[in-house]
C-alpha cells in the first residue's frame, strides 16, 4: 500500500503540487491522469526518491520513506523516453539493476569470472534475466544494443528491466506515448496483465483519459498540481466532481451550456425532467447520452454530420444558437442537414455545475437548494 | 563540371601546400649531408638511407625523450579525465548553488590564454621546489577548462531520464559518471584525447620554463639538442628525429579518426 499524505513541492514561486494526498492499495493499478504540466510526473518522481517534498511525506506499506534512496525503496520505474542506456545490450540493461544490487564490487569485475563462488553468482543473475526476457518475449533480442530494437521492443526491455529486480511498486511515466496506436492497445493489455500476475502495486502517469480508463483500477485526475478528482473510472464518467473534470475525461469532449446568469437551466433544457436550481449553473452533456428520438424535449436543426462508421457525430444547432453535440447509432439514417431534428437525453446523464465555481451539483439537487 | 574541377584543384594547391614541408622533411631525413647541401633540388633522395635515423637514436637519447613524452601526455591526460568528467556531470546532471556561477568561470576561465598564468605558475613550482620534475610538466594542465566545456555539452544533450533511471538501478553518482555517462560521449572524449594530446606532445614552451634537466625533456625539446651541437644544424638527423616525433601524433590521429567517425555514424544510425 502507499500513502501520499499531504505533499507539497514548489520549484521557486510555481507550486507544482499542492497538498496532494492518495492512496493505492497493496496490488492495485492507480492511474495518474492529467495534462502536461499537472505535477502527475513529479509526483512519480516523489514516489521514487529522485526527488523530495517540500512538506508531507510518503508511505510504503506504512514505512515513512523519506530520506530513504531510490534503492532503498525498491521502486522500478519505466520512463517515457524508456531510458535504455544505449551503450549496453539488451541483457546488460535488463542485467544491470540485478548486479548493482546482489553482486559485490569484485563479483561485477572481471576477477568475478575467476572466483567459483562469484561465477556461481553472476550465472544465476543471468538466468534471472533470461527468466525476465522470456516472460515479456524478447529471448531472442538480449544480445543487441537498443539502438537496434523497434519502439514496441524496447518498451519490453523497459519493462524487463523494472520486472527482474521484484520492485515492491512499479512507477509508470507514460510508457505508452511513444508507441503506434495499435501497439500501444496490445501493451495497454499487457502491463495490466503484469500487474495482476505480479500483484504488486502500478502508478501509472497518464495525459490520455481512454489509456487510463481503461487500465486503472483508481484514477486520480489532476489539474493545476491539485488531486481534482479520486475515484473508480466509472465514477469519474458518471459523476465528475467537477466541470474541469468532467472535460478531460470521456472520448467525445463534452458540451457545456450555461444557462442563464439569474439562475436556473438554459431554456432549451426545460422539457428533460432534471429539477431547475436556484443558482447560476453550467449544464454538462456528453455527445454519447443525446441522441435522436422523434419525441425528444430537445429541438434544434441538423447542421453537420461526421459518419465514423460504429456511430454518428452530429452538430445541433438550437434555436438560441447553442451547438449540441449528439451521437446516433451507426445504422441511423440522417435528414438532410438544416431540417428540424428532436434530441432526447436521460436526466441522469445531465451534469449539472456550479456557473463560478465549476463545484458539481448533485442529483436530487441538494447543492442547487443550499444556493437558494 | 568545371566547377568542380576548379574546386577539385584548388583543394589539392592547398593540400599540397599544407603537405609541402611535411614531405620535404620525410625526404631530407633520407638523405646523406653532402646531398642536403647540394646545389641542385631534388625532392627524391638519390638513395634510400637509414643513416640519419640511426644517428637520430644514437646522437641523443630519442628514446627518453619520446618516453618523457608519453610519460607527460599520458600523465595530463588521465588528470584531465579524471577531473573534467565528474566536473561537467555535475555541471549539467546536479542541481546545486553556484552552478551557473561556476559554469561561468569555467567559460571565463576558457578565456585566459596559458602564457597570462605561466609565471604565477613557474613561481609555484619554483617555491614547492618542483621545477625540473615530471610533476612541474604534468600539474599545471590536469585541469582543462576547454574538457570541462566540450563535456558539459556532450552531457547536456543526453536524456537526464538515462541517469534517473541509473540511480534507481542503484548505481552512485560516482558510477555513472563512469559507467553510463561517459561511455555515451566516447566521440566527444576521443575528439577531447586528440586536442589534448596532440598539444602536450608538441609543446615546447613549458618544457623550456620548468625544466633544464636533458633526461626530463619531452620530444620537441630533445630535437633542441641536434641544432646546437658541433657546427651549426645537424640537418639529417634533425628532420629524422622530426618524423620520428610527429609519427605517433600522425598514426593516433588516423585511428582516432576511424574510432571518431565509427562513433559518430552509430549515433547517427539511431536516429
Amino acid at each position: 500500500m502507499i500513502e501520499i499524505d499531504a505533499v507539497t513541492r514548489c520549484f521557486g514561486e510555481n507550486t507544482v503540487l499542492d497538498n496532494v494526498s492518495l492512496v493505492a492499495e497493496e496490488g492495485s493499478f492507480l492511474a495518474l491522469l492529467g495534462p502536461s504540466g499537472c505535477g502527475k510526473s513529479t509526483l512519480l518522481r516523489l514516489i521514487a526518491g529522485l526527488d523530495d517534498p517540500d512538506a508531507g511525506c510518503v508511505r510504503i506499506k506504512g514505512r515513512d520513506i523519506s530520506g530513504l534512496s531510490a534503492v532503498e525503496r525498491n521502486v522500478a520505474m519505466v520512463f517515457q523516453s524508456y531510458a535504455l542506456y544505449p551503450h549496453l545490450s539488451v541483457a546488460e540493461n535488463i542485467g544491470l539493476p540485478l548486479a548493482m544490487r546482489e553482486l559485490s564490487r569484485i563479483d561485477r569485475s572481471p576477477l568475478g569470472r575467476v572466483f567459483p563462488a562469484s561465477r556461481q553468482r553472476r550465472s544465476d543473475t543471468q538466468a534471472r534475466v533470461k527468466k525476465v526476457a522470456a516472460s515479456v518475449g524478447i529471448s531472442d533480442l538480449l544480445d543487441r544494443k537498443p539502438g537496434a530494437l523497434s519502439g514496441g521492443q524496447k518498451q519490453r526491455v523497459a519493462l524487463a528491466r523494472a520486472l527482474v529486480r521484484d520492485p515492491s511498486v512499479f512507477l509508470l511515466d507514460e510508457p505508452l506515448s511513444n508507441l503506434d496506436a495499435k501497439l500501444r492497445v496490445q501493451m495497454r493489455a499487457e502491463i495490466v496483465a503484469l500487474n495482476r500476475a505480479t500483484g504488486r502495486t502500478f502508478i501509472h502517469v497518464t495525459h490520455d483519459q481512454v489509456e487510463a480508463m481503461s487500465m486503472a483500477d483508481r484514477v486520480a485526475v489532476m489539474l493545476g498540481g491539485r488531486v481534482a478528482q479520486f475515484g473508480t473510472p466509472r465514477e469519474l464518467y458518471e459523476t465528475p466532481s467537477s466541470r474541469d473534470v468532467a472535460a478531460f475525461v470521456g472520448t467525445h469532449p463534452i458540451t457545456f451550456v450555461s444557462g442563464p446568469k439569474s439562475g436556473g437551466l438554459h431554456p432549451i433544457f426545460h422539457g428533460v425532467g432534471v429539477p431547475s436550481p436556484s443558482g447560476p449553473v453550467v449544464i454538462g452533456i456528453r455527445p454519447e447520452h443525446l441522441t435522436p428520438a422523434p419525441q425528444g424535449p430537445i429541438t434544434g436543426r441538423l447542421h453537420n454530420i461526421e459518419y465514423q462508421g460504429a456511430e454518428v457525430l452530429l452538430d445541433v444547432i438550437c434555436d438560441t444558437g447553442i451547438t449540441l453535440r449528439a451521437t446516433a447509432t451507426g445504422d441511423w439514417q440522417p435528414p438532410t442537414p438544416g431540417s428540424e431534428i428532436h434530441l432526447a437525453c436521460a436526466p441522469v446523464h445531465m451534469h449539472v455545475f456550479d456557473a463560478d465555481s465549476g463545484a458539481r451539483l448533485e442529483a436530487g439537487h441538494k447543492g442547487a437548494a443550499s444556493c437558494a | 563540371m568545371t566547377g568542380r574541377i576548379i574546386l577539385v584543384t584548388a583543394l589539392i594547391l592547398g593540400a599540397f601546400l599544407m603537405l609541402v614541408p611535411f614531405l620535404w622533411m620525410l625526404s631530407l631525413s633520407f638523405k646523406d649531408s653532402a646531398e642536403i647541401f647540394s646545389s641542385t633540388l631534388d625532392f627524391f633522395p638519390a638513395r634510400l638511407s637509414l643513416d640519419n635515423y640511426i644517428t637520430a637514436f644514437t646522437k641523443v637519447d630519442l628514446g627518453r625523450f619520446l618516453l618523457n613524452g608519453v610519460i607527460v601526455c599520458a600523465g595530463i591526460l588521465v588528470f584531465q579525465f579524471l577531473f573534467s568528467v565528474p566536473c561537467a556531470y555535475a555541471l549539467t546532471q546536479r542541481r546545486f548553488r553556484g552552478r551557473q556561477v561556476i559554469f561561468g568561470l569555467v567559460l571565463a576561465g576558457l578565456l585566459v590564454p596559458f602564457h597570462v598564468t605561466a609565471i604565477p605558475l613557474f613561481l609555484a613550482l619554483a617555491k614547492l621546489n618542483l621545477l625540473d620534475t615530471y610533476t612541474a610538466l604534468i600539474v599545471p594542465f590536469v585541469s582543462s577548462m576547454f574538457g570541462i566545456f566540450l563535456f558539459r555539452q556532450a552531457f547536456a544533450a543526453l536524456s537526464p531520464d538515462l541517469f534517473d533511471a541509473a540511480r534507481l538501478d542503484g548505481l552512485s553518482e560516482t558510477a555513472i559518471v563512469w559507467r553510463i555517462a561517459l561511455p555515451l560521449v566516447l566521440p566527444a572524449a576521443t575528439a577531447f584525447g586528440i586536442f589534448s594530446v596532440v598539444a602536450h606532445w608538441n609543446d615546447l614552451f613549458w618544457n623550456l620554463i620548468v625544466t633544464s634537466d636533458p633526461n626530463l625533456a619531452t620530444p620537441p625539446r630533445g630535437i633542441l639538442y641536434f641544432r646546437d651541437r658541433e657546427s651549426g644544424s645537424d640537418i639529417g638527423p634533425l628532420m629524422a628525429a622530426t618524423v620520428i616525433v610527429i609519427a605517433p601524433m600522425i598514426v593516433g590521429f588516423l585511428m582516432a579518426q576511424r574510432r571518431f567517425i565509427q562513433g559518430l555514424a552509430a549515433g547517427g544510425l539511431k536516429g
